[in-house]
């Protein structure tokens, strides 16, 4: 079953329309990219996705389950993970602690979870008592994913996790992304860095104007022309 | 030797003893205050009037447990009436919060609006507890006056000097350091003081973890109610109960807050210290001090001052407005937003 | 960015109404009839006792809607600017004292000479020294603190020498004897004079800080007045200042006046202090009118368009170039004017300068409930917020008394209940501005006359 398939999604802020009729799906263990030009609507399809605004055309299933009247916090509760792009961790608040905030609405015991994490993002352990305000920007996009992931998701989203980035870094976070993704879990994710992006990518959106115009392999979008062309710089 | 220790008796009684109890009291009242800024984002100018309302109604449960004969001297019977001001003061706070801010959070209103509410509820608890006791002055302190007596430090010293501690004194160094303590632990080690801290860090973020907004405020409201209370009533019995009072201790409190970095914990604290010491030190008269020091009339034949008592309360203002004016954040860095 | 309440996309469509010209009229038509009937059932001594401080508290609610209305800006030090104006009143109409000029004079000048080098100095430094890092703070506390030190060892003789002089009469410098009704203006530059430093400081501070700067400013000017005493006799207060309207006792023995109160039927005492409240009233209306004439005309103008325009949206404008600042400094230190003027005025209808009178309550609040009920942004609904608040302030005992007799009218007139509740009810008056201030805020935010979109 497709962990979570967003169909025929249309629908805006309130005005006119952003989306027009997108569809994005993404199976368990997969990286789906959602790429594209600036105001695409890249960000709006992951968020409609997440519930964060209103469709007024098309649903979503989370695992062949109808969500699309959920808001979002009952979204996570059902097993969907998101980062946002910018003030994604709370910064006053140590890493440990991030995390603990991000199992907040599990009832259980969850020192389980946080070692996963901390395995799977060796550095957040040796930094688990600072401030995550003082992290690094790259450190910091971890502890976000790691919030994320406390709530042990079924899917996870990540909106522009290498914005404003440095390569390496950037090149670092997309191995711990790949990493997350071998655990089974579906990973949803825009980027502005399309080939690197694609590059990782089992799955490939390019949206333009709120419609899918390409939709393909990771690989085979990067070996396409046209969107080499017109997005990836030749 | 003797000159020296003389000196500092004259300092620990003058300056020392009464910093730490007025610093407590100035520091509780601005934990309150910087709690409901981180959480609810605004300055609350009817914190005066709720610590006014709290300390009230401790006084009049007082009244009646005096007039039961119960006592548990040498302590203050205040104390044992604490619970009851406490209750009232949630109360007040919840509904408060219920039929008046809660529309404008709904409303996502600027925090010059909500100052301008905060003004409101100045007026009408103010009015409301006139109404109920009366603008008078009034002693509710009982038990034991002095832990310590200067006559009786003087004989056992031998010095010229006294230290005097009343008993009021000690009891608010000691229930602000229980009372900081739990609040500290409450905010660090607990679930929900940790959802309280990432509601104030990043709004966004905490909904997005599922951390429910309406339990924060108003739980951030019940400590506040907390805090204000056990403030009032420490500050009521060291000088006495006024309904007026608490209006003018809103300033040297908010200046507490913001000179420690509104918004910190810490820094309420610290702050509120740093403006009973400033207060005390910078209008105390030093002739005698200089005198045991360095001898009689070098420095003059003045009384050694650096402003007049008279501008006690003032210092509190100039602190603030210096350090609105210079480092907004505060001490510890507190939010500007 | 904090969008001000009166800006067009945070407030909901307003209700249906009749066109609003008639509506501000009869609100007005209301507020006269209200004074009437206070001349009527209490006594026209009475009504026009309160007509003189609606007409005083609308001028001071007047200058805080500048700052608010034009601005934005949140001015909670209206206590401060008003006891300015009251203290121009003194210095300019009590008759100097010599012997403690002589006697200290010199001291002081030099005193306020050097306060007035260390504060230009200090700016001058803080100001230069943005790259200095640390040093910056250092060399201005330098400054300060040494120029500190030379003023008090400059004019603490002096000062003890002028309150040496004669201490139950006098002990203070006096004034510039000179007519009592320029006082209004002088008070008004005085007032100015600090808003221009008040603001050249700490107008960049967000909102609710300046609220608490302000007041803090303001509780700082108290203070200085309180206990500066050869500067206004602190808090020994100024008493028997003159007038620009005649004496009661004069009138009483004029043949004219006599005639006109037995034609009119009315006791010579009563009549007499009556005439002399009417001439109050319509030297204060004359302002009154002045004042909102001058401030109606700057709204319209392309001037006051651009004022609205940084209001509600700072950053559009501050991008197109306009300076910010500058206005904001510009509308601080004139509705800061207008306030001082009015509190030149309340101290000449009172007669004498008391500085402990100036609470934060009862003025600057008060002041404030006015303008939010009356209408933030709109000059008219600021004057009537004054009116119509000053009214319910004074009268909320009287109208309080009366409503507990009448609920307690059915228990014994010594049941413990009665005689709490009729001894509070002066205190309703308190609760009642609260809670018509969050009536106001929650059901009608723009007030009883908005500000109109043009």
């Amino acid at each position: 079953m497709t962990a979570l398939v967003g169909t025929a999604m249309t629908g805006g802020y309130g005005g006119a329309d952003i989306l027009k009729g997108c569809t994005i799906s993404v199976e368990s263990g997969e990286i789906a990219v959602i790429v594209g030009p600036n105001g695409a609507g890249k960000s709006t399809a992951m968020k409609a996705m997440f519930g964060m605004l209103d469709l007024r055309v098309g649903s979503v299933l989370l695992n062949g389950e109808d969500i699309t009247s959920l808001p979002p916090q009952h979204r996570v509760q059902r097993g969907m993970g998101f980062v946002p792009q910018t003030q994604n961790v709370f910064t006053s608040m140590t890493v440990e602690e991030n995390l603990e905030m991000g199992g907040f609405i599990r009832g259980d015991d969850f020192s389980d979870t946080i070692e996963e994490i901390y395995n799977l993002f060796p550095v957040l352990r040796e930094k688990r008592a600072q401030p995550a305000g003082e992290l690094s920007g790259g450190q910091r996009q971890q502890v976000a994913v790691g919030r994320a992931l406390m709530t042990q998701p079924k899917v996870l989203m990540l909106d522009e996790p290498t914005a404003g980035v440095s390569p390496i870094v950037m090149d670092e976070l997309f191995d711990r992304i790949i990493d997350v993704a071998r655990t089974g879990i579906a990973i949803l994710m825009v980027e502005q860095n399309a080939k690197q992006a694609l590059a990782i990518a089992d799955r490939g959106y390019v949206l333009v104007q709120g419609e899918n115009r390409y939709t393909d392999s990771g690989a085979a979008l990067l070996a396409n022309p046209d969107v080499r062309r017109a997005f990836l710089g030749g | 030797m003797e000159a020296v220790l003389n000196a500092l008796v004259l300092i620990g009684n003058y300056i020392v003893v009464p910093g730490l109890a007025y610093g407590s009291q100035l520091a509780l009242g601005a934990l309150g205050v910087t709690m409901i800024y981180a959480v609810l984002r605004f300055s609350n100018f009817g914190h005066g009037e709720i610590m006014s309302f709290g300390t009230m109604l401790v006084i009049l449960a007082t009244f009646a447990l005096q007039d039961f004969g119960l006592s548990i001297s040498p302590l203050p019977t205040a104390l044992l009436a604490l619970p009851v001001g406490i209750a009232g003061a949630i109360g007040l706070c919840l509904l408060l919060d219920r039929y008046v801010y809660k529309f404008y959070r709904q409303q996502r209103a600027s925090p010059v609006i909500y100052l301008i509410v905060s003004i409101g509820t100045m007026f009408i608890i103010g009015g409301l507890i006139r109404f109920i006791i009366g603008p008078k002055d009034r002693n509710f302190a009982d038990g034991e006056r002095f832990i310590m007596k200067a006559s009786a430090f003087k004989a056992n010293t031998g010095l010229a000097e006294g230290l005097a501690i009343k008993t009021s004194q000690g009891v608010t160094v000691l229930t602000a350091f229980i009372v900081v303590g739990v609040v500290f632990w409450f905010l660090n080690y607990t679930r929900t003081g940790k959802s309280m801290r990432a509601f104030s860090d990043n709004e966004d973020l905490a909904l997005l973890s599922g951390i429910d907004p309406d339990r924060v405020v108003r739980i951030t409201w019940i400590i506040t109610a907390v805090l204000a209370t056990i403030a009032g009533t420490l500050y009521g019995l060291d000088k006495s109960y006024k309904p007026l009072v608490y209006m003018h201790l809103l300033l040297p409190i908010f200046a507490a807050a913001i000179v420690g970095g509104v918004g910190n914990p810490l820094g309420a604290i610290a702050g509120g210290f740093v403006i009973a010491f400033s207060e005390l030190a910078i209008t105390f008269a030093y002739k005698k001090v200089a005198a045991y020091l360095i001898g009689d009339g070098v420095l003059g034949d003045g009384l050694l001052q650096l402003l007049s008592t008279d501008y006690k309360f003032a210092v509190s203002f100039m602190i603030l407005v210096i350090v609105l004016l210079v480092k907004p954040t505060g001490i510890f860095s507190g939010k500007t937003l | 960015m904090t969008k001000h309440p009166n800006s067009p996309t945070t407030n909901a469509k307003s209700p249906a109404q009749m066109a609003p010209t008639q509506r501000n009229l009869l609100l007005f038509a209301g507020m006269a009839a209200l004074l009437i009937m206070v001349g009527v059932l209490q006594s026209w001594n009475v009504a026009f006792s309160i007509l003189n401080m609606c007409l005083i508290s609308a001028i001071m609610a007047l200058g805080v809607n500048i700052q608010w209305g034009y601005a934005g800006l949140f001015n909670v030090g209206v206590m401060g600017f008003a006891a300015l104006g009251g203290l121009a009143g003194v210095v300019v109409s009590m008759p100097p004292v010599d012997a403690a000029w002589a006697a200290g004079g010199l001291g002081i000048i030099m005193g306020l000479a050097t306060g007035i080098a260390t504060l230009i100095a200090g700016m001058m430094v803080w100001r230069r020294g943005q790259s200095w890092g640390r040093w910056r703070y250092a060399a201005t506390a330098a400054i300060v603190i040494s120029g500190y030190i030379f003023i008090r060892s400059l004019a603490d003789p002096s000062v003890a020498a002028i309150e040496a002089v004669d201490p139950a009469r006098t002990g203070y410098l006096g004034g510039l004897g000179l007519p009592i009704i320029l006082s209004w203006l002088v008070g008004g530059v005085f007032a100015a004079a600090a808003a221009w430093v008040v603001g050249k400081v700490s107008l960049g501070l967000r909102a609710d800080y300046l609220a608490i700067a302000t007041l803090g400013i303001s509780e700082i000017i108290i203070y200085v007045l309180k206990f500066e005493d050869w500067l206004s006799r602190g808090v020994k207060n100024v008493n028997g200042l003159p007038r620009p309207v005649p004496y009661e006792v004069d009138l009483q023995a004029n043949s004219w006046f006599i005639a006109l109160a037995d034609n009119l039927n009315l006791p010579l005492v009563d009549a007499s202090s009556l005439m002399v409240k009417i001439c109050y009233a319509l030297l204060f209306t004359v302002v009154l009118l002045a004042v909102l004439w001058l401030s109606e005309t700057a709204l319209r103008s392309p001037w006051g368009r651009m004022m609205r325009a940084i209001r509600d949206n700072e950053t559009a404008a501050n991008a197109m170039g306009k300076n910010v600042t500058k206005q904001h400094l510009l509308v601080f230190v004139l509705g800061s004017a207008v306030i001082g003027v009015a509190g030149a005025m309340m101290v000449t209808l009172d007669g004498q300068f008391t500085p402990t009178s100036y609470q934060p309550l009862r003025f600057t609040f008060l002041i404030w409930v006015m303008v939010i009920a009356g209408g933030s942004g709109n000059n008219w609904g600021a004057v009537l917020g004054g009116f119509l608040i000053w009214f319910f302030w004074i009268e909320a005992e009287p109208i309080g008394l009366w409503l507990m007799d009448v609920v307690t009218s059915g228990l014994p007139p010594t049941h413990w209940l009665r005689l709490h509740l009729l001894e509070s009810a002066a205190h309703t008056r308190l609760m009642t501005m609260g809670v018509i201030l969050l009536l106001v805020l929650r059901f009608s935010p723009r007030g009883l006359i908005p500000e109109s979109r043009r």
